[in-house]
């Protein structure tokens, strides 16, 4: 670990500790353990089942679903899948966890270790371990707001499968956490098993920090629960480390104690009213039998993976010889991924018919034009009105000398506006490169017949009056003439 | 009309078809009896218009001659099953008011087959007793009577109402459960048939949870084909119990053909306990000489762990208890006791809603899967319970069913032993053992104690041979002709 790591204290250095477990809501129409629905914002308790009010003589049975997700989550992670898992009870009582207990892994969870690849800013790479992947149910949601004295209790969540996936503490700096967190939430967006919308709670994330002097072992460490953006993790552990750093060097020791963050002051505070050590009681659920799984199956839910960032980054420099940092840009997410292939791949309609496009234009078209497009207008790659085929086309027609690259900028601005094609807007506008020798002689002919003392002055060896000529011309063709065949001509035509 | 009361279920089945009597007459009879006998308190609810409108329908059906296995046959439900729309209390106040919006799988079986529900039977408080005086309606009163003495008897537990229901004739059979011996020794008590089948032949699917791995559906009622024909209907697959296992359900009848020549039966030497009543010791060796009669070959066996299955069995079952009723906190059904705070009214709703004995197994369920203790006691009680698994594995190799006593006494007076509980859970000492290993048992009547009332032999068989335990269990009851009533 380099020193940058370290945070300087009053007293000295201190190298902070990270290790995050992060809830993540697998993509489900139904309930880990019942048929129940699982839609985001539906009216309080319209998605609860039987099972999920904890009726009496209501058992759960296992989504076969989740189960498969939750496998391809732990095969995307490069994770041990273990054939052989168990459900357990975690018992506690709280209103909205209807059952008294919430089904969970404890001992032997579906997937064991694997590991995750950070992308750090400065391009580089590190690896930081997955402990372990288990499967849980959601609780309700307790709702302290709709009733002076009361609370409600809204039980759509009860039941709803989650993954918690818990990482080693390996993590040294709030931007490893954030980097942690974007590479976990691509990962899963990739495989489809958790739309990772940190808004609407579908990926949680506890922060365990501690910080200690280098070389010595960890310190205690404080737990911050429930975090719900990437900005908020960094904040949150920027803030704990700094807190529990403050602490010891003014003589006090750190709590075990679980946090809160608060997103407006930026601050963790200790969760009250938890004061009672919870002894949760856990033992196999005998509802449930173990949970088995073949070979066979794990391998057929492998087959189905797809290409992940990581392979994807490293097939995009090698195939279409990108540099580290853009690749990793586009691979972030499987859809820009997807988009960037497609433009510099064709999609086959009509436009130039080419494929074999360059790809290192198509990649700074899509990173530096489109994503600058998109992020001012607001809008997702999902919703870019300009299509991958349409981009694909505008890049051929610089290409194939049709349009200039900075005509085709003006373009691509009326395409993103209109929706509409390529080459259609540059026939509209009559924007094609004027190529054509005799129309661009005539062109310069006309220019230098305006101009005879500066033809002269040129020849009498004042060079740089070659760029006034250039303008000169593409002022009068309206930007059209192809730079190339300008200049030969002039040239040939300045030759003393 | 009181000779419909007396028939058998079979007898009475058979009768319907033959239309020696209507299905509306055979209902009318044992709502009758049902009133007739509410001294002994055995039902909860009676549900007499359920009873009219299903004879209706299977006078209906039994015209047109598309009589179901069942069909036109009154009996009663323990009130652990959940029965739409009818009171389900699982004998505690705190599921008070408590009318489920949905049929329990069982039952719901039952019905499919055409049987007609009296009414709901009382019980031990969440099947957590072996003598039925632990429910919150009141102890049940056994139609039977000790030799020259009036005081009133249990009928056992925790499926005492159905026992005492089948026994006064009041129904022709009834559901219960069994979780250590809640069918077989309430059955043994009264004088009737008890069957705990296989873990994972009844669905438990809306049944009050007590002990999950242990807890077992089951048919209770006067003849071992009574019991037979019932289970046929009860049993079968349910893919909403995940335990419940995936295997066709045999005609069960047929199994009973008289013919048990060259069949084993262990008995095992460690079922000889210490101070046991040698007339139960008598009835076992007279059960042992009635098979042999009848062309059994007896094969002496080892259960040799048969010694930790009451502790542990006081482990697991209490365990799972006390995370299976955490569920009771007067938040969305049953009892609510208001309070300051949500732990207060926790608090209250639970201290009003359970039982001594309920709260006594709750706390012992919570102590046994604390930190600390776990490995001690719960995980040790898990080992013990593979053990005992394997001792049963073994005998079966030597062995095809197990003949024993169902319990080591006969039915005690209401009021005693309520002060010792390790004497009342002493009752179970010959049942749990199955149920620790999830086997299928059978108590059949067979003779009466010097105190004139009834004592019972149990049959063990394999996992899933259900058949060789009733065809063994049926050979037994003809040897034994009991004839004996209340």
């Amino acid at each position: 670990m380099s020193s940058t790591h370290l945070i300087k204290g009053k007293t000295g250095e201190w190298e902070v500790v990270i290790g995050l477990e992060v809830h993540a809501q697998v993509t489900s129409k139904a309930k880990l353990f019942s048929g129940a629905a699982t839609a985001f914002g539906a009216e309080p308790n319209t998605q609860v089942s039987l099972i999920d009010a904890a009726m009496p003589g209501m058992l759960p049975v296992i989504n076969g679903w989740c189960v498969e997700q939750a496998v391809k989550t732990g095969l995307g992670l490069n994770a041990q899948v273990n054939l052989h898992s168990v459900f357990d009870r975690k018992n506690y009582f709280y209103a909205d966890l209807p059952a008294g207990y919430q089904i969970s892994q404890y001992l032997q969870p579906i997937v064991g270790k694997g590991e995750l690849l950070l992308d750090l800013a400065d391009g580089k790479s590190r690896t930081v371990g997955i402990t372990r992947l288990h499967l849980e149910m959601d609780a309700g949601k307790s709702l302290h707001d709709q009733h002076p004295s009361q609370t409600y209790i809204d039980l759509n969540r009860s039941g709803v499968a989650l993954m918690e996936i818990v990482s080693e503490p390996d993590m040294r700096t709030a931007e490893e956490a954030g980097a942690y967190v974007r590479k976990l939430r691509s990962i899963l967006r990739y495989l489809g098993t958790c739309d990772g919308n940190m808004e609407e709670g579908s990926l949680r994330c506890d922060c365990n920090v501690s910080v200690r002097r280098p070389g010595q072992p960890y310190g205690t460490r404080t737990e911050t629960k429930n975090v719900n953006s990437v900005r908020f993790v960094m904040a949150a552990i920027e803030h704990e480390a700094r807190r529990q750093i403050e602490v010891l060097e003014s003589g006090g020791t750190i709590r075990q104690e679980t946090r809160l963050f608060d997103p407006n002051s930026g601050t963790t505070r200790a969760m009250r009213g938890k004061e009672h050590a919870h002894d949760y009681r856990y033992f196999p659920d005998p509802d449930l039998l173990p949970l088995e799984l073949s070979e066979d199956e794990v391998a057929r839910i492998k087959a189905t993976l797809p290409e992940l960032p990581d392979d994807k980054k490293k097939r995009f420099i090698e195939q279409h010889k990108l540099s580290a940092f853009d690749a990793g840009i586009l691979v972030s997410e499987r859809a820009s991924a997807d988009f960037f292939e497609a433009v510099v791949t064709g999609d086959g309609k009509l436009g130039d018919g080419k494929t074999g496009r360059d790809a290192k234009l198509a990649a700074n078209w899509v990173i530096n034009d489109l994503f600058g497009r998109l992020n001012a207008a607001g809008k997702d790659i999902t919703a870019s009105p300009v299509t991958a085929g349409q981009l694909g086309r505008l890049i051929g027609l610089i290409q194939d000398g049709t349009i200039s690259g900075r005509i085709a900028k003006d373009v691509f601005e009326i395409m993103f506006e209109t929706g509409k094609d390529p080459l259609k807007i540059v026939e509209e506008k009559g924007l094609r490169q004027v190529s054509d020798t005799g129309a661009l002689e005539a062109a310069i002919d006309e220019i230098l017949g305006a101009n005879v003392e500066k033809v002269a002055e040129y020849r009498a060896g004042k060079d740089k009056l070659l760029g006034f000529f250039v303008g000169q011309v593409m002022k009068k063709t309206g930007g059209k003439a192809n730079p190339g065949v300008l200049n030969e001509l002039l040239k040939k035509k300045l030759a003393p | 009309m009181s000779t419909l009361t007396e028939l058998s279920l079979a007898d009475a089945r058979d009768g319907l078809r033959a239309k020696k009597f209507s299905a509306r007459e055979l209902a009318e009879a044992h709502i009758a009896a049902v009133t007739r006998i509410k001294p002994l308190n055995a039902f909860i609810t009676e549900t007499p218009d359920a009873a009219l409108e299903g004879a209706a329908e299977a006078d209906r059906r039994l015209a047109k001659g598309e009589a179901r296995a069942m069909e036109g046959l009154p009996i009663a439900i323990k009130d652990l099953f959940c029965t739409e729309g009818v009171l389900t209390t699982a004998g505690s106040h705190i599921l008070d008011g408590f009318k489920p919006p949905y049929e329990s799988t069982v039952t719901a079986n039952l019905w499919k087959a055409g049987a007609v529900m009296l009414g709901k039977t009382n019980m031990d408080e969440f099947a957590m007793g072996s003598s039925n005086m632990t429910s919150y309606h009141g102890p049940v009163e056994s139609p039977w009577r000790r030799r020259g003495d009036n005081r009133p008897l249990v009928p056992g537990g925790s499926s005492g109402g159905s026992a005492a229901a089948v026994a006064a004739r009041a129904a022709l059979g009834a559901t219960g459960t069994d979780t250590g011996g809640s069918i077989r020794q309430p059955a043994a008590f009264s004088g009737i048939v008890g069957m705990k089948p296989t873990y994972g032949r009844c669905s438990r699917w809306g049944i009050v949870a007590f002990a999950s791995s242990l807890d077992q559906a089951g048919p209770m009622t006067r003849t071992v084909r009574d019991a037979a024909i019932m289970l046929g209907a009860m049993a079968g697959h349910d893919p909403k119990d995940s335990t419940s296992v995936d295997r066709p359900v045999p005609d069960y009848e047929k199994a009973l053909t008289g013919n048990v020549r060259g069949l084993k039966i262990g008995i095992p030497k460690e079922y000889r306990v210490d101070g046991m009543n040698p007339e139960i010791d008598r009835l076992w060796e007279q059960g042992i000489a009635w098979l042999k009669a009848a062309g059994v070959e007896t094969v002496a066996i080892s259960l040799p762990h048969t010694k930790y299955a009451l502790p542990a069995y006081y482990i697991v079952a209490p365990a799972e208890a006390s995370s299976n009723l955490a569920r009771y906190d007067g938040v969305r059904y049953g009892l609510r006791v208001p309070g300051g705070t949500l732990d207060e009214m926790y608090e209250k709703t639970r201290a009003a809603g359970f039982g001594k004995e309920v709260r006594r197994r709750v706390m012992i369920g919570t102590y046994v899967l604390s930190a600390g203790y776990y490995d001690a006691y719960y995980n040790k009680a898990r080992q013990i319970r593979t053990l005992i698994a394997r001792d049963f594995a073994e005998a079966y190799r030597k062995c095809d069913v197990i003949l024993t006593p169902t319990s080591p006494n006969t039915a005690f007076a209401v009021g005693e032993k309520m002060d010792d509980p390790i004497a009342m859970y002493l009752n179970d000492v010959f049942t749990v053992p199955g149920n620790l290993a999830g086997l299928p048992g059978i108590s059949v009547p067979a003779g009466l104690g010097g105190d004139g009332l009834p004592l019972g032999l149990q049959v063990l068989g394999r996992a899933f041979d259900e058949e060789t335990v009733l065809r063994v269990a049926e050979v037994l009851e003809r040897a034994a002709d009991f004839k004996h009533k209340p």
